[in-house]
């Protein structure tokens, strides 16, 4: 079945998306970006829900119950305020869980 | 010595002799497939890191040319502009096997068959500035999907490493040697039962023979 591709973030950052075919929906606040991830997430309408990384870090709790599924996949973006560095953060998480010790950014 | 609570039996004896066969051969091709899992992660690791990197130079680039936009035209301008999009991508999703790992691959594919036909806004009333920045994005596209396919194998593969790491090391350090030492207490306190019941058994034929031949009165 033929899936979306949706983004969550402040408007400012992800007003762009739309152009290109991607569904956008901004939000403020913590407790807003959390709902809305939830309800996107169960929908089962998008298989990629790109997060800007404000509200990647807001919502571990949310994301942490499609962590094990094939789709969606969340993938944090930096945002219009500059990089955070959330996203490679996360790539070394990955490594360090399944080798032990971060042997690839630790340089 | 972790010993089982079993009974010493020679029955007991061969099904954990036949359960450490089976965990042997277990540990053996977990390992295999832990280190077959690691190689390709850490392939797939290091071409994601070098995707991120190139994604997130482009889409700073990209917001750019949005923050001179907005400079430019005013808020609601640029919001009108961009209100009513063209373009809708389909995600056809697929899983692929590696090592017993389901893995997702995206296809992508969009609503209108001219991939050059992003702008939802007339050309009259709006920044150039709008115009490089969609550009941009719509660049980035194709990257933006398959880093997001990309990582999320890389989390999925990463759990499932973690887990056959904790089978094979819990194999080898816990339940093998639990059954070799069972297996050494059995052996050992069966051939323990068998000398005593020999040492038995000569006690008693002496006895036996001190009777019928009555050696000890003889001696006497």
């Amino acid at each position: 079945m033929a899936k979306n591709v949706a983004v969550i973030g402040d408007a400012e950052s992800i007003k762009g998306f739309s152009a290109i075919g991607i569904d956008i929906y901004p939000c403020s606040g913590s407790e807003e970006a959390a709902r809305l991830l939830k309800n996107i997430a169960d929908s089962e309408t998008y298989a990629i829900i790109y997060l800007t990384e404000r509200v990647y870090n807001q919502t571990a709790k949310e994301r942490s119950r499609y962590e094990e599924r094939l789709t969606p996949a969340i993938i944090p973006l930096p945002g219009v305020t500059g990089n955070e560095g959330t996203g490679r953060k996360r790539l070394s998480s990955f490594v360090e869980k399944a080798v032990g010790s971060d042997i690839i950014f630790n340089n | 010595m972790a010993v089982m609570n079993v009974n010493p039996t020679r029955m007991q004896l061969t099904k954990l002799k036949k359960q450490l066969k089976t965990a042997v051969r277990g540990h053996k091709m977990l390992k295999d497939k832990r280190d077959e899992l690691m190689r390709q992660f850490l392939e797939l690791v290091r071409e994601t890191k070098e995707l991120r990197e190139e994604v997130e130079a482009q889409l700073e680039n990209s917001n750019k040319h949005f923050v001179n936009a907005s400079a430019v035209m005013s808020k609601e301008a640029l919001d009108a502009s961009l209100m009513s999009p063209k373009q809708q991508i389909n995600i056809e999703t697929a899983s692929k096997n590696v090592m017993s790992v389901d893995i997702p691959q995206f296809e992508s594919s969009l609503r209108t068959s001219d991939s050059g036909d992003i702008f939802p806004y007339g050309f009259a009333f709006t920044s150039f500035e709008l115009d490089d920045a969609i550009v941009s994005l719509n660049n980035v596209l194709p990257d933006l999907i398959k880093l997001a396919q990309y990582e999320k194998s890389c989390e999925l593969m990463s759990a499932e490493i973690e887990k056959t790491r904790r089978r094979v090391n819990s194999l080898e350090h816990v339940m093998i040697p639990r059954y070799q030492d069972t297996i050494k207490y059995i052996s050992m306190k069966l051939e323990e039962n068998d000398r005593s019941s020999r040492t038995r058994l000569m006690k008693v034929k002496d006895m036996l023979l001190d009777k019928a031949h009555n050696y000890s009165g003889k001696q006497q």
